[in-house]
């Protein structure tokens, strides 16, 4: 019984040849392709800063930041758009950054384990895999019809801020997450209550992380351009809005707008708008790991 | 006697004046201290519901998702037939002879993730493994930053290097490539989406706990045995969450299909001609004037209905399977 169980394990073990240096010359290969793999993404990523610097460096110049768009090329800018998209910008970090940061805290802090808090973290985490497009029909429902805001900054702006406010919740959370359970614990000791904790403890050492977080979905707005499609934003605007009713225009919808017509001028002008929009988008992020560096040397000291 | 006496009284009364004093100033510090107590724990509760308000924003969007696209669809589905809007095979909701099959942008969606897939899946898992267990630990944490920037780039900024440089490119080698097509959309698509499955495939990757390599490297295994025999498989549900991710962001991604892929919605599977996906459309519609309550209008949230069903469906399958994933390790 016992023989016939053991003869085939004598049998592979005689045929057992390890063939080692066959086996990691193919790990090697794999190795090299797995190399491949992240050149052609990084080589992807530079082909396409190049193409767009290549074809709109020429048309950068003080007159395109400062022109409004015009049918005739050589005279159309950006300034509608530039203005659009910093005023959309303000308004998403001024109404996303306190409700996306009260959620965090309350859902880090507070918030109980029961069926209530974890069906509003399946529905955050659900809404930050939702297409953009679906906010925008969401904000031509809701905020142009329903509330009758109209084509307006606001209507962009609400709209956007309910876009990237999954994003900003799940990063403000990670940063609320990531503060060692001490610092809680020398709250407490002190006296403070549970959310004189939060607030004179917690949320000093958290900062720097959510501010970048908050920075990182500001931009992620910044770049949008379906939505704002979508609620109806202007391609064509040869005026700055005075109001937060009024309507408007934002550097993406330009790029596109330029990037839709026939004209080769017309594609080196959005060419010319990618790079001042891949510019903020990078002095953005410059910004994001500048404070998060000077605050940590601040909570340093 | 008397005279000590007269003399201790005022002293007494002075001692006894400041102990009831003393006393009633300590009371009204306490019942003070407890009304501001009482106080603080009140405003504090007043804080702790505000921020519970804060985070069912959340909910309410999904609510307001939910009921503009039904409201609108309910009246389209009134107008036409839902057995039309699936079988039929025109989408013509724009001319004069107006047919409402939903099956051409449908196609043209599926077909450009697919070859967005094609792109994305593949290098972004091959990019994670190396990232996760080929590259020098420094190394990846260089290479995994830029590569970021891929996710980084606004929409619209692919949108033109598809058109504008991908297909000219792609032009040289297979002549009868429209100007617009599924295919340069399709490949840039997956180029903007690898970075997403990488990240997330690798961080999968990286929680498979190190026993379970070391045992296998002490039976002998070689890296590459240890990292597609054990880590993969290990990780198995992370990456599967990863990819369903990613089938999502490719069916709702917008700006590079309307740029590159072309506005016309027609039934075919060749990847070399334009074709119009559901974003697509959704964007025509809105660059024109529509006046609300009108079919055009109404078309636009069917179509969005139709995208928020698909999506929602694959980030819920794939919230089952990073669930799966965390339980095995947990």
């Amino acid at each position: 019984m016992t023989g016939t169980q053991l003869q085939p394990t004598v049998e592979t073990d005689i045929e057992f040849r390890p063939r080692l240096s066959l086996r990691r010359r193919i790990g090697v290969l794999f190795g090299s392709l797995t190399v491949v793999a992240m050149i052609i993404g990084l080589t992807t990523l530079t082909a396409l800063i190049v193409d767009v610097v290549r074809d709109g460096w020429p048309v950068l110049s003080w007159d395109f930041i400062q022109n409004f768009p015009s049918r005739r090329p050589s005279e159309a800018g950006i300034r509608s758009a530039l203005v659009g998209t910093v005023y959309i910008m303000l308004l998403v970090a001024v109404i996303a950054f306190p409700l996306g940061l009260s959620a965090a805290i309350y859902l880090e802090e507070f918030a109980p384990k029961n069926r209530v808090t974890s069906f509003i973290e399946l529905n955050i985490s659900n809404l930050a895999a939702v297409p953009s497009i679906v906010y925008g029909l969401l904000g031509l429902g809701i905020f142009v019809r329903a509330f009758e805001l109209g084509r307006s900054l606001i209507a962009g702006a609400l709209t956007l801020s309910l876009l990237i406010l999954p994003i900003l919740i799940i990063a403000a959370r990670e940063a609320l997450r990531a503060v060692p359970p001490s610092i809680r614990e020398a709250g407490y000791a002190l006296g403070a209550s549970r959310w004189q904790t939060v607030r004179m403890f917690v949320l000093p050492v958290a900062m720097p992380g959510i501010l970048t977080g908050t920075i990182l979905a500001l931009s992620r707005a910044i770049g949008e351009t379906a939505p704002l499609i979508t609620i109806g934003a202007l391609t064509y605007v040869a005026f700055t809005p005075q109001s937060i009713f009024d309507p408007f225009t934002v550097l993406p919808i330009q790029v596109y707008n330029w990037v839709s017509r026939p004209q080769p001028a017309f594609h080196d002008l959005a060419a010319g708008g990618i790079i001042v929009l891949l510019a903020v988008l990078l002095s953005f992020n410059a910004l994001a790991i500048l404070l998060r560096a000077r605050l940590q040397r601040h909570l340093r000291d | 006697m008397e005279g000590a006496q007269a003399k201790a009284q005022p002293a007494d009364a002075v001692g006894q004046v400041t102990l009831a004093e003393r006393r009633e100033r300590l009371e009204r510090m306490l019942r003070g201290g407890l009304a501001a107590d009482r106080r603080r724990r009140l405003l504090e509760r007043f804080i702790v519901s505000g921020l519970f308000l804060a985070a069912t924003v959340s909910v309410l969007t999904t609510t307001g998702i939910i009921y503009t696209l039904l409201i609108e669809t309910v009246h389209f589905f009134q107008r036409v037939s839902l057995i039309e809007f699936l079988t039929d095979t025109q989408w013509t909701p724009l001319f004069t002879e107006k047919r409402f099959g939903i099956a051409p942008l449908v196609v043209a969606t599926l077909l450009v993730s697919a070859i967005a897939m094609l792109v994305s899946l593949p290098l972004g898992l091959l990019a994670a493994i190396g990232l996760a267990e080929f590259l020098p630990p420094r190394l990846a944490r260089v290479v995994k930053p830029i590569l970021e920037v891929l996710a980084g780039v606004p929409t619209v900024v692919y949108g033109y290097f598809a058109l504008l440089f991908v297909t000219p490119l792609l032009q040289g080698v297979i002549p009868n490539l429209q100007v617009f097509n599924v295919l340069s959309a399709g490949l840039v698509m997956g180029i903007m989406i690898l970075p997403l499955v990488a990240s997330l495939s690798q961080d999968t990757m990286l929680a498979v706990p190190h026993s379970l390599r070391e045992a296998a490297y002490a039976l002998g295994a070689t890296k590459l045995e240890v990292v597609w025999r054990v880590v993969v498989p290990a990780s198995l549900s992370g990456i599967v969450a990863s990819f369903i991710l990613a089938v999502s962001r490719a069916i709702g991604e917008t700006m590079i299909v309307v740029i590159a892929m072309g506005n016309t919605p027609r039934l075919s599977f060749n990847p070399l001609e334009q074709m119009q996906a559901m974003t697509a459309y959704i964007v025509q519609v809105s660059l024109g004037d529509t006046p609300h309550g009108t079919l055009e209008y109404q078309t636009i949230f069917a179509v969005g209905t139709t995208l928020f069903v698909i999506t929602m469906g694959l980030n819920l399958l794939s919230f089952r399977f990073l669930r799966r994933f965390r339980e095995i390790y947990r």
